[in-house]
């Protein structure tokens, strides 16, 4: 396998991982969200992101070219070999911190799958370019919770400030791949803080080590969970 | 707090040219997550291309109780419909 190509399958797998981590964390929700209207709401974009992950790992399968399909990337693959970035697995302690995840990350999988869907690779920039408006959508709901809840009782907005606190330094990751989305990113999540009367937080820490597979514990818990029934019964269908 | 979220009646417009159909209810913190948990809860299939929601609140409704009075004298009241009136010969378009 070459160099270039072996950059590319890593590309897909860290925008893959980032979709399925995603789809797995909002898939928790469901049941649980403060009301049954946005149970479906969450359920809704988990589907999005686990639609955007299943193409995008099925391609990366192909790539590569190991005989590996979409579910043996998901479900054979240990925390040590995911390529997602830190924030996605992130525990989501309250609904803020699933809130305000839900901003800081689908805001960036917009401009990144933006900038993808105009790129020269054709597969890819399908795939993109319909994740690009599922994303659009996602920031919207991301966006509109945390000014409700920034803005709300102060029991709301004192969990809200701690959810972007705790998540800010983590978005710094996001843009290793593409230091240059990082403005645009800014453009989009400070104007929802000042709406919301949140603190955008300094930058400063900025832990990574998910595009190297250098996990936090809770990706252990997530994968172990996800890949269960797999690993148990493997190729069980519903 | 659920308890605080008021209802909606959603309103969805099939397609361009239809008017907008009453298609359900739900509930929402405000006009703006109505609209939205109305997408999720009812365009889901490409049901619309137009939402409307408006507080349940708002809506004033016709009383069972009033339904004879209300509905019952149109019964026999053939001559609101337009086949009640024979068109007149040479008068196609009428």
């Amino acid at each position: 396998m070459t160099a270039g190509s072996s950059t590319g399958f890593d590309r897909l797998l860290a925008l893959g991982d980032d979709a399925l981590v995603m789809a797995q964390r909002l898939g928790g929700w469901c049941t649980r969200a403060p009301e049954m209207e946005e149970d479906v709401a969450l359920a809704n974009i988990a589907l999005d992101q686990l639609g955007a992950a299943r193409l995008l790992l099925g391609y990366a399968g192909e790539v590569e070219g190991a005989g590996r399909d979409e579910d043996a990337l998901a479900f054979l693959r240990t925390d040590r070999e995911y390529r997602n970035a830190l924030l996605a697995e992130l525990p989501d302690a309250d609904f803020a911190v699933l809130v305000v995840k839900l901003l800081f990350f689908c805001a960036f999988q917009r401009l990144r799958y933006a900038t993808l869907a105009a790129g020269p690779d054709e597969r890819l920039a399908a795939i993109a370019a319909k994740a690009v408006k599922e994303s659009a959508y996602h920031v919207d709901h991301g966006a509109q919770w945390t000014v409700r809840l920034g803005d709300g009782t102060d029991e709301s907005h004192t969990r809200t400030q701690a959810a972007v606190d705790e998540l800010w330094p983590y978005t710094h990751e996001l843009f290793d791949d593409e230091p240059g989305l990082r403005p645009a990113w800014l453009s989009t999540v400070e104007p929802v803080l000042a709406e919301a009367t949140l603190d955008r937080p300094a930058d400063g820490w900025a832990p990574r080590g998910g595009r190297d597979g250098q996990h936090t514990e809770a990706l252990s818990y997530l994968l172990a969970e996800m890949q269960v029934l797999h690993r148990a019964h493997p190729g069980a269908r519903w | 707090m659920p308890e605080d979220w008021p209802l909606w009646e959603v309103f969805v417009r099939p397609r361009r040219g239809l008017s907008h159909t009453h298609v359900g209810s739900l509930h929402a913190p405000d006009a703006q997550l109505a609209l939205r948990n109305a997408r999720d809860l009812y365009t889901r299939r490409q049901e619309g291309v137009s939402i409307w929601v408006v507080p349940a609140a708002a809506v004033t409704a016709s009383s069972p109780d009033e339904k004879d009075a209300f509905f019952d004298p149109a019964a026999d009241k053939a001559y609101r419909h337009p086949t009640f009136y024979a068109v007149p010969e040479g008068a196609p378009h009428l």
